[in-house]
């Protein structure tokens, strides 16, 4: 039977839609109030909050944390001091990525790894004969995305601390009385923080954080919203960009951190002295250019786009949610140049943008492919520019 | 004569339309001026904080028409634009009962039915038919209107478009069209409707900014004019620019600088220096000249043509079908700092329902009573109000738990009988403000700022005549091909080298930009011609 999280009796009063998706075992509402869109656009001129609970959250530990996740992570756990957070990816021993996450580095030996799928196996199996426990603490917390521009002003009344918070770092404050992480990170592209809060806590820091965020018109938000948001943020999200290469059952469904635009992630992949999981096989994908696709933003030509359905003798559908499926993209040949794998209207830039994965040779900036689709049922495509991502990133995201 | 003081292109007019035009032009390569006589830019789409910490959008105060090409073509997400959508629409009703709408279709619906079963399968019907008559008006939306006296070859080409266009549709829908063109939207909506509480809501946009009332013929076609906003596509829809309209304009004049364009303030455009029938530059109040061989007036059509240049440059013509041209401002603003939200007895301490616009417009008869007033030069009783507390939508508006309301005032005559407006000012606001505490009890107690907007003091600040929000009315003989003059529909005007891009000019009023969008293609093709 499907769960609930610490958070769910209030926020099962603020769902007017009770439109609820299944998260990790977990109710999770799709839609708050009238519309998506709404509580999007909540969040880009004011303030919304999210419930991640559902996320799973490990307690790393011990002499030899460090070095344990500095073998297992892609990226360099050493780079990343204590009251810092990095978001990063781990690879099987092919180069492969399995799955992406964030660490939280409270101290030396004290990390906190969340992660979208269960996780707990695989890093215990990892740790060998090193001095280092993995705890599964998905259930102790709760945790509270508070983004938007007005989320520092919310969030700073009530613990103002945050305020002096950089991009990325955490601190540990009291809200209503308990101890709870509050980090300046997010899924929404945009200024925002995470409060990991007790699970026992919960409700009494959201009140707190409902009360506070009142004046500032804020409310919640619900998957539909963060889709569209994360998409405009260029974010990629497990299950949808790709899945854990552990369950692939062919070479097409399993991708490098090259191939999903994770490179930057790489930073130091030289250093000989830290030979993490895939290092090896990553740098001879490099050294051959085995790479098979490069990962890339799309943006469609609007006018064209708008052309196609009135020429149809249609209204040009231009608030659509987020596509459910791949769509095909073309060269200007018709031969197939890729595809993408989400794909949404962004009210933002008034045009729909994709995350998409191209043949290497077509990622340049600025390159015209074809996105595929469907009028009067029948298939045609429709021009797009490759660009770069995210395609919305304000200053306030990471300014001071 | 300076190279400092020489441009390209000179631009009368800082409002939408003149920056909209100086960025299409800029971007073209073209160097660019634009005189704006205030000591900031936008016109009538302006925010102002009138009262510490409440950002007030004085006259134009929601965003729907701007035509997507613009946001496109100029680049303005690059430059901040920032539409925000306003989901709801709320009328109160006199009985103390509402209509509360929604982007949901299935739970309009729903509401519809509370008041009248018949008329939920109605709204459907409605719609879809007028969403075809709309999809059947966009395309002259967005290209210059044919000139159907003219003689070249060209001319002949655009006419047989308009006529293959019109022929290509179906009977039914071009019949709808001109019912609506040319008919009372009171006759309209009855076909479909028996509910006055969804009438008064559907009939409102009718009357706006006109002087029309909603069993006037010429109504419907107000409405429709209306209805081709959109948001994200959907037809009809309303948004808010955060930061208001002044914000928009912001994101327009900050692309037309980046483009190149040079933006001069408090620069009162006295006249459009001519020689030889051929505009060679403007003159500043101040006795500055700046030189250019294309000007542009983005003032309204009475400005362009009787202020400034001399009528006698013009045939007679012209300056009669001018002096005919309506202008006829009867509209105001009432615009209100709120301690806390107002609240609706029906719905208690609820506020979802300002999400969007409330409409104060009960029924037909509430509105054609309003309407009443004006035809014998006085304003509104009780008058229909468009209002929405834009705080809810960006809360950057007010100070945290304080709120701004716009009431958009229909009916307010620029021409009153027996007073003026300097004497009715304060009149009207008590007016407005007493209409809104019958709908919403306890509303005067909140009011900790109020200003009032009548149509002369749009012309006085703003410049436009008779304070008319759509530079001329939105009757059917100055639109399209007539807007603002036969013959003279297609931007440029008998002076060479001088051009129209303000909203007196087709497609017409309301913060779209495509007046000044097609001025720049006909501007740009005519400097190509000519090179």
């Amino acid at each position: 039977m499907v769960s609930t999280t610490p958070f769910h009796p209030r926020l099962a009063e603020l769902n007017t839609t009770q439109l609820w998706a299944h998260w990790a075992g977990y109710l999770s509402a799709t839609q708050y109030d009238i519309a998506g869109k709404h509580e999007y656009f909540g969040v880009r001129n004011a303030v919304g909050f999210f419930d991640a609970s559902p996320l799973y959250k490990y307690e790393i530990t011990g002499r030899d944390a460090e070095r344990y996740l500095a073998g297992l992570l892609a990226r360099d756990i050493r780079t990343c001091r204590p009251g810092r957070a990095q978001y990063t990816i781990w690879c099987d021993d092919a180069g492969y990525v399995l799955e992406d996450g964030v660490v939280f580095r409270h101290s030396a030996n004290d990390f906190l790894l969340t992660a979208a799928e269960p996780n707990l196996s695989f890093l215990q199996n990892q740790v060998g004969s090193l001095e280092v426990s993995v705890e599964d603490v998905s259930a102790s917390y709760a945790m509270l995305a508070v983004q938007g521009p007005r989320s520092r002003a919310v969030i700073a009344e009530l613990a103002p601390e945050v305020g002096e918070l950089g991009y990325f770092g955490h601190v540990q404050s009291k809200i209503a009385g308990s101890e709870v992480t509050v980090s300046r990170t997010g899924f929404t592209g945009d200024l925002g923080y995470e409060l990991r809060i007790p699970a026992d806590d919960a409700l009494a820091v959201l009140d707190a954080v409902m009360e506070a965020g009142e004046p500032h018109q804020m409310r919640p938000f619900g998957e539909q919203a963060l889709n569209i948001l994360r998409i405009e943020a260029g974010l990629p999200l497990i299950g949808v960009e790709f899945s854990s290469s552990r369950y692939a059952f062919n070479e097409h469904d399993r991708f490098t951190p090259d191939e999903l635009g994770f490179g930057w992630l790489l930073k130091g992949i030289d250093d000989d002295t830290r030979p993490f999981a895939g290092r090896r096989a990553i740098l001879d994908e490099r050294a051959t250019g085995a790479s098979r696709w490069k990962t890339v933003g799309l943006s469609v030509d609007g006018h064209a786009f708008e052309q196609l359905f009135y020429e149809a003798g249609l209204i040009p559908p231009k608030d659509e949610p987020p596509a459910d499926w791949e769509t095909m993209l073309y060269d200007e040949h018709g031969e197939r140049a890729g595809y993408a794998t989400s794909y949404t209207y962004s009210p933002m830039l008034q045009t729909q943008v994709g995350i998409a994965r191209v043949r290497p040779e077509l990622a340049t900036i600025g390159t015209t492919v074809h996105v595929e689709q469907t009028v009067n049922h029948v298939y045609t495509t429709v021009p797009a520019t490759v660009t770069r991502m995210p395609f919305f990133t304000p200053e306030r995201k990471t300014s001071m | 004569m300076t190279d400092t003081n020489r441009y390209d292109a000179i631009i009368v007019g800082g409002g939408h339309n003149g920056l909209v035009n100086g960025a299409y032009l800029a971007k073209a390569g073209l160097k660019t001026l634009i005189l704006e006589q205030r000591h900031l830019v936008g016109g009538a789409a302006i925010t102002e904080e009138l009262h510490p910490g409440f950002s007030f959008t004085t006259f134009s105060y929601a965003l729907s028409l701007i035509r997507p090409e613009v946001i496109r073509e100029l680049e303005l997400t690059k430059y901040g634009f920032n539409p925000i959508y306003m989901p709801t629409s709320f009328a109160p009703m006199e009985n103390g009962d509402y209509l509360y709408l929604g982007p949901d279709r299935d739970e309009n619906i729903r509401e519809i039915m509370r008041h009248s079963p018949r008329d939920a399968d109605a709204m459907d019907r409605y719609e879809h038919d007028v969403g075809r008559v709309l999809q059947l008006m966009y395309p002259l939306f967005d290209r210059v209107p044919p000139n159907i006296f003219g003689k070249t070859p060209e001319d002949a080409q655009d006419v047989a478009w308009l006529l293959g266009h019109l022929g290509s549709a179906e009977p039914k829908v071009v019949h709808d069209a001109v019912r609506l063109i040319t008919g009372s939207i009171s006759d309209f909506l009855d076909d479909y409707f028996e509910s006055e509480i969804l009438k008064g809501y559907l009939a409102a946009s009718s009357t706006t900014g006109t002087k029309v009332g909603p069993m006037s013929a010429g109504s419907g076609f107000v409405s429709l004019m209306m209805a081709m906003g959109e948001h994200d596509g959907h037809l009809g829809s309303w948004s808010f620019h955060k930061g208001g309209n002044g914000g928009f304009t912001q994101v327009v004049a900050t692309a037309a600088q980046a483009f190149g364009a040079e933006i001069k303030l408090e620069a009162h455009v006295d006249h459009v220096i001519t020689k030889d029938g051929r505009a060679t530059g403007v003159a500043l109040q101040d006795g500055t000249e700046f030189y250019a061989d294309t000007v542009v007036s983005a003032l309204d059509p009475r400005q362009t043509f009787t202020k400034l240049v001399d009528q006698r440059e013009l045939p007679g013509e012209l300056v009669e079908a001018i002096d005919r041209f309506q202008f006829n401002g009867t509209s105001a603003k009432v615009n209100f700092a709120l301690d806390a939200a107002p609240k609706y007895p029906a719905l208690g301490d609820r506020t979802d329902q300002y999400r969007g616009f409330v409409s104060i417009a009960p029924s037909v008869e509430y509105l054609e009573r309003a309407y009443d007033a004006a035809k014998y030069g006085w304003y509104s009783e009780r008058p229909y109000l468009d209002t929405c507390l834009q705080s809810f939508l960006d809360p950057d508006m007010a100070p945290p738990g304080k709120h701004v309301m716009s009431c958009f005032v229909q009916y307010a005559p620029y021409h009153l009988k027996g007073s003026d407006w300097d004497t009715e000012r304060n009149n009207l606001g008590d007016t407005v403000q007493r209409t809104i505490e019958e709908f919403f009890p306890g509303f005067s107690d909140l009011v900790l700022h109020r200003e009032v907007v009548t149509p002369l003091d749009i012309e006085r600040v703003v410049g436009l005549s008779e304070g008319n929000i759509y530079a001329g009315d939105f009757l059917l003989p100055q639109m399209y091909f007539f807007r603002p003059a036969p013959e003279w529909s297609q931007y440029r005007t008998p002076i060479e080298g001088y051009y129209q891009c303000g909203s007196g000019t087709h497609p017409g009023g309301c913060v779209m930009g495509a007046p000044a969008r097609l001025a720049s293609q006909q501007i740009l093709k005519d400097r190509a011609a000519k090179a």
